[in-house]
C-alpha cells in the first residue's frame, strides 16, 4: 500500500539528514554544516574570510594559488581550503604566525616571477593580487626579479592576453571549460615555463574554439586578460557574474 | 632631544615621489618641526652628509652612478627607506631588464635621433646591465611602496617613525 509505506520512508530521508550533519570548529567556532563542503565554503558561510587568488565559487576548485592555505589540529601539512571538505570533529586555524608568513611568501613569488608594473597595469586598483599585497601588508618582495621576456598576444579583436601579468591561477582555463564550454585555454610548458595558451598555443585572434564571449577576461584576477583599448587602471572587471550564470543555469553555487 | 636628521635622495625615479612629499604641503611644517633635511633634491648641499639618521630614497638602481650613491647613502644612514614602487620593486625603470640597456640606448640614441646619432660615453652615467630595486644591493629598513606613495602615508610613516613607532603599512599602501 503506497501509503503507509511512504510515510516512514520520509522520516527514515530526514533523520538521515539530520544525522548527517557534522560538527567542526574554524578558528574557535563551532560550526555545524552538511558533509560535502569545503572547508572554505564553510568558512565563508560564517563569516570568516580566508584569502583566495584561483578559487571562484561555481567553478571546479583546483588548488593552484595556495592563498587559502589552514592548518588542520593533528596534521602538520598545511592544506588548501577551497580543495579539502569539512569532515566531524575537524578543528581548523585560518590564522596563525606560519599562514601569514606562507601566503606573504607566496605574493611575494608572484610579483618577483612575472613582470608586474602596477604604476603602468590596465588592472591597476581592480586587481585582487594588488590588493591582497595590500592586505597581508606585503610591501615588497626579498626575491630577485626574475623579469622575464613575455610576448604580449595582441592578435584577438577584442581582448589581449599579457603573460607578464598572469599569475597562472587557470580561472580562465576552467570557465572556458565549464561555463562556456568552449575550451580554448590551457596551460602549456612545465614549471617555471608554463603558461597559459589558446587552442595548440596559437595566436588567441586566430583560435576556431574562441567565441569571443569574455568570459576569461572578466573572470581574470589580474591584468593579464583585459579589454582592448584600455589604459592604465581603466580595467575593472565583472568576476563574480560566473555565480550568478551557473546559478540560472541550477548548478550548485 | 636634538632633531632628526633627514635626508631625501632621487635616483632612477621620475621625481614624482619628491612631487608627492612636496603635496604634503603645510604638513611640510610639522615634518621640519621635527627633522633637519640635511640633504635633498630641494635642499642646497651639494656633499652627502655623514651622520643621518633617516634617508628616504626614490627611484630604482640603473647606473653606475646610482650604484655608487647608495653605498655612500647606506654607509651614512641609520634608517634607509625605499621611497616609492621605483626603489621598492624596480617598477617603470626595470621594464627595460627583458631586454638589457642596450636596444633601448640604441632606440633612444640612434634610431630616434636626427642630428649626432651615437651612445654617449661620457657625463651620462652609464647604464647597469640590470635595473634593481635597492634592497637588492643594500639593506632596507623600510618599503614605502606607491607610485607615488600617497602625501597622506608619506606624511603618516615619516611622523610615526619619528615618534619612534613601529611602521605598519598593512591596508594603507597600494602598488602603483
Ligand atoms: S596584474 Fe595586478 S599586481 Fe600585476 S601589475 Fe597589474 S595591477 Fe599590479
Ligand atoms: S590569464 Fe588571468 S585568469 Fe588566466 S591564469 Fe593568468 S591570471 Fe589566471
Ligand atoms: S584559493 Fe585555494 S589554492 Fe587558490
Amino acid at each position: 500500500m503506497p501509503r503507509v509505506s511512504a510515510a516512514p520512508a520520509q522520516k527514515t530521508e530526514r533523520r538521515s539528514a539530520l544525522e548527517q550533519r557534522i560538527m567542526l570548529r574554524i578558528d574557535g567556532e563551532y560550526i555545524t554544516t552538511d558533509p560535502g563542503k569545503t572547508i572554505l565554503e564553510v568558512a565563508r558561510e560564517t563569516g570568516i574570510d580566508i584569502p583566495t587568488l584561483c578559487a571562484v565559487p561555481g567553478l571546479t576548485s583546483v588548488g593552484a594559488c595556495r592563498l587559502c592555505l589552514i592548518e588542520v589540529k593533528g596534521n602538520q601539512r598545511l592544506l588548501p581550503a577551497c580543495t579539502v571538505k569539512v569532515e566531524g570533529g575537524m578543528v581548523v586555524s585560518t590564522r596563525s604566525e606560519r599562514l601569514d608568513k606562507y601566503r606573504r611568501m607566496i605574493l611575494e613569488l608572484l610579483f618577483t616571477e612575472r613582470n608586474h608594473v602596477c604604476a603602468v597595469c590596465v588592472s591597476s586598483g581592480a586587481c585582487e593580487l594588488q590588493d591582497l599585497a595590500t592586505q597581508l601588508g606585503v610591501t615588497h618582495a626579498p626575491f630577485e626579479f626574475r623579469n622575464p621576456n613575455l610576448p604580449v598576444d595582441a592578435s584577438h579583436e577584442r581582448f589581449i592576453e599579457d603573460p607578464n601579468r598572469c599569475i597562472l591561477c587557470t580561472r580562465c582555463v576552467r570557465i572556458c571549460r565549464e561555463v562556456e564550454g568552449a575550451n580554448t585555454w590551457e596551460v602549456g610548458g612545465r614549471g617555471i615555463n608554463s603558461n597559459i595558451i589558446a587552442d595548440l598555443a596559437e595566436p588567441w585572434g586566430g583560435s576556431l574554439s574562441c567565441t569571443s564571449c569574455g568570459k576569461c577576461v572578466q573572470i581574470c584576477p589580474t591584468g593579464a586578460l583585459a579589454v582592448k583599448g584600455r589604459a592604465t587602471g581603466e580595467m575593472t572587471k565583472r568576476a563574480w557574474n560566473v555565480t550568478d550564470l551557473n546559478r540560472m543555469r541550477g548548478a550548485r553555487t | 632631544m636634538s632633531k632628526t636628521r633627514l635626508a631625501t635622495i632621487w635616483l632612477d625615479g621620475c621625481s614624482g615621489c619628491h612631487m608627492s612629499l612636496l603635496d604634503t604641503d603645510e604638513r611640510l611644517l610639522d615634518l621640519v618641526a621635527k627633522a633637519d633635511i640635511v640633504y635633498s633634491p630641494i635642499v642646497d648641499t651639494k656633499e652627502f652628509p655623514e651622520n643621518v639618521d633617516v634617508t628616504l630614497v626614490e627611484g630604482a638602481i640603473s647606473s653606475d652612478e646610482d650604484l655608487e650613491k647608495i653605498i655612500e647613502v647606506r654607509s651614512k644612514t641609520r634608517v634607509l627607506i625605499a621611497f616609492g614602487d621605483c626603489g621598492v620593486s624596480g617598477n617603470v625603470p626595470a621594464m627595460r631588464n627583458p631586454h638589457g640597456p642596450s636596444p633601448i640606448l640604441r632606440r633612444v640614441y640612434i634610431e630616434n635621433a636626427d642630428v649626432q646619432q651615437q651612445v654617449p660615453g661620457e657625463v651620462v652615467p652609464a647604464l647597469l646591465d640590470r635595473v634593481r630595486p635597492i634592497q637588492d644591493v643594500v639593506p632596507v629598513d623600510l618599503h614605502l611602496p606607491g607610485c607615488p606613495p600617497s602625501a597622506n602615508l608619506i606624511y603618516d610613516a615619516l611622523t610615526e617613525l619619528l615618534n619612534g613607532k613601529a611602521v605598519d603599512l598593512a591596508g594603507r599602501f597600494r602598488f602603483g
